[in-house]
């Protein structure tokens, strides 16, 4: 990973860190209920020394609970927490040793930035000469070594999430915690600051849980992405399975863009949509399709379909019309309304010939495989790979 | 017949906002700032004036003419040291124990039981509707023997007496500190409760511990009712004694505690301001 230009590179131009031994993270069973709410429900995770696990889902998932338990801020009713194979479940926050990196600016605005880093060190009784000293080697290792004698308000945003990044790393914790740190940051540092957080974990080898809501912060960041609904986990995968292979429509959905297009299943066991048959690559399990079960002929359901998979001609007798076209940068996206009120996105290179607003085209799967979904089920278990033979169609 | 009601419009809206301000509309502008001069002025004198009249009647000699001696004179009077002095030392203590006792308190409050702050907004306003002889008794029942002989009992009773004011002050400065962060960042870096309290919360709590303190202390060398009804000779009971003996030393007296406190209060004040202004100086730099 590289960082920005004109943004320091942590790795060429500070000196070494000290290098933390991950520790191994163990989840299991976990269950919290807040009243009504069940905020945990048998939230299961491993994570492995070095490892950087980024914990998405929607506002009220239940991943900050999640991660504030691994930190001893909040109790669980049943489940454990062992840490290199021991149980932390008795053991208070303070005494952890992890550290954390909040959401919000959580610098102690009566101290410096040296004072702040030199905060956790102070705490395990760490002479005050050295103490210094390593404050001022965080603080570089994060690039704001001339900042040490500022007081947060007269810090930026950004600067004070370094320092209290530089802060968490400062007490050499077992594990670290990133509770959304760059939400409340503009787009330009936070590309900069996830760049840097990464740099610094994979060269520090710390065991992080990473909370966050921003699936580019997600997969742009982490080894592994767990994906949560509802207390409970969707699927615990790379960036790039969860985004090729999702195991849900849920996580089908809510990684990346999905259009959801209607289709037919056929006698031969494909489906049948905007005008053409393919196979079936993979049908996420809803209500209706338990296990290896073949999809009754006729059946209809949903067609799950990356923006990537589709392609756009302009035709006068075209089944749908532009009704929005959004600039991305290298690419252009287009939003296609076709019969039956469905929209959907797909995804046109600038390179191609431009598509106006309002104009009639035709939209063509440009995949010889798709994922398929229960029509009425919004979310399902797992994904069940089904055998049907390939076909030219 | 049916009524056409048409519904405002943006053009409505827009018509409106261009249309030239109505001249009577200034004209009553005019009025209100007149009429909130009128009442700047009423209130001022409302408190002036017998200030004024108190520190003409001090200054006065019997022949009608200017003198210093009231002023001079009260060192020599016998008791006010010894009130000055108490009045002092119930200050001192009642802000400590006032403070030892709210800041932990407040700070659970906040932290832990967030959804009961409006019952400890009610329960903290109880010592402002109980008459002070009530509150008297009620100390009385609970304090410690040793302490009741001693003047230091006052410090109890005051202690609650300050309560709304201190709780309100340091509430205020819990509001605007986002303590939940703070604390769980304190605790993720290895501080314990006590750390947590004294190195990261009482440090950005004061601007409320200092007016609690303010409050506190101007409560103390003010309270009358409960230092005469328990018989001790504070400088409020010791002034309102000694008025009927002398009259200019009394007022004269009066006007130098109001002045004292004033001080008082106004260098703890700046100690915060100094502080406020130097950020705001500090922020408009960045």
């Amino acid at each position: 990973m590289t960082t920005t230009a004109g943004h320091q590179a942590p790795q060429t131009e500070h000196p070494p860190a000290t290098e933390h031994a991950g520790a191994t993270v163990e989840l299991t069973g976990l269950r919290r209920r807040f009243g009504a709410t069940q905020a945990l429900d048998g939230f299961t995770l491993t994570l492995q020394p070095g490892e950087l696990v980024a914990l998405l889902g929607p506002s009220g998932c239940g991943k900050t609970t999640a991660l504030r338990v691994l930190a001893g801020f909040e109790t669980v009713d049943s489940g454990r927490i062992v840490v290199d194979g021991v149980d932390q479940s008795r053991i208070p926050a303070q005494r952890r040793d992890m550290g954390m990196v909040f959401q919000s600016y959580s610098l102690f605005p009566n101290m410096t930035a040296l004072d702040n880093v030199a905060f956790g060190l102070r705490m395990r009784k760490v002479s005050s000469q050295e103490r210094r000293a390593r404050a001022l080697e965080q603080l570089d290792l994060v690039g704001l070594a001339p900042e040490a004698a500022k007081y947060p308000h007269q810090m930026s945003g950004g600067q004070q999430q370094r320092v209290a990044l530089a802060r968490a790393l400062a007490i050499e914790p077992r594990v670290l915690l990133l509770d959304e740190p760059l939400s409340a940051l503009d787009a330009k540092v936070r590309v900069q600051l996830r760049e840097q957080i990464r740099v610094l974990q994979t060269r520090l080898k710390i065991t992080t849980l990473f909370v966050t809501h921003d699936q580019e912060e997600a997969l742009s960041m982490a080894d592994r992405v767990c994906v949560m609904r509802s207390g409970q986990i969707e699927q615990v995968d790379t960036p790039s399975t969860l985004y090729s292979a999702p195991a849900t429509p849920f996580v089908a959905e809510f990684v990346g863009t999905m259009n959801r297009i209607p289709g037919v299943i056929t006698d031969d066991g494909r489906v049948s949509l905007l005008g053409t048959v393919v196979d079936i690559r993979t049908a996420v399990v809803g209500s209706g399709f338990g296990g290896n079960a073949v999809i009754a002929s006729g059946t209809p359901v949903d067609v799950l379909v990356r923006p990537e998979g589709l392609a756009v001609t302009p035709s006068p007798e075209g089944r749908g019309i532009v009704m929005t076209t959004t600039f991305l940068g290298s690419i252009t996206r287009l939003g296609v309304l076709l019969d039956q009120d469905v929209m959907v996105y797909a995804d046109l290179s600038n390179s191609a010939v431009a598509v106006p607003t309002g104009s009639a085209v035709e939209v063509t799967l440009t995949e010889r495989s798709v994922m398929v979904a229960d029509r009425t089920e919004s979310g399902g278990p797992v994904a069940a790979p089904l055998e049907v033979p390939a076909s030219d169609d | 017949m049916v009524a056409l009601i048409e519904s405002p419009t943006v053009f409505d809206l827009e018509d409106r906002l261009a249309r030239p301000r109505r001249p009577w509309s200034r004209v009553r502008l005019r009025n209100i700032a007149w009429w909130r001069g009128i009442v700047l002025v009423l209130t001022g004198a409302f408190f002036l004036v017998p200030l004024f009249a108190a520190l003409r009647f001090s200054l006065q000699n019997f022949a009608g003419g200017l003198t210093f001696s009231a002023y001079t004179a009260i060192p020599s009077q016998l008791g006010f040291t010894a009130a000055l002095s108490l009045s002092v030392r119930l200050a001192a203590v009642t802000t400590g124990i006032t403070l030892g006792l709210m800041v932990p308190t407040s700070v659970y409050v906040h932290l832990r039981l967030p959804r009961l702050r409006p019952v400890f907004d009610s329960i903290t306003i109880i010592p402002i509707v109980i008459p002070p002889v009530v509150l008297i008794v009620g100390v009385l029942q609970v304090a410690p023997t040793f302490l009741k002989s001693t003047p230091y009992l006052l410090a109890l009773e005051y202690t609650i007496l300050a309560m709304p004011f201190v709780y309100r002050s340091l509430d205020a400065g819990l509001r605007a500190i986002d303590l939940k962060t703070l604390v769980e960042a304190s605790r993720s870096l290895g501080g314990g409760w006590r750390s947590t309290l004294w190195r990261v919360i009482v440090p950005n709590l004061r601007t409320g511990i200092l007016s609690a303190t303010v409050l506190t202390i101007a409560l103390v060398l003010g309270e009358f009712t409960m230092a005469s009804l328990d018989l001790y000779q504070t400088v409020p009971v010791w002034i309102y004694q000694f008025a009927q003996d002398d009259g200019h030393v009394s007022t004269a007296v009066s006007l130098l505690a109001l002045l004292v406190t004033w001080v008082v209060l106004m260098v703890i004040s700046s100690l915060d301001l100094r502080r406020i202004r130097k950020m705001a100086e500090t922020r408009r730099g960045a």
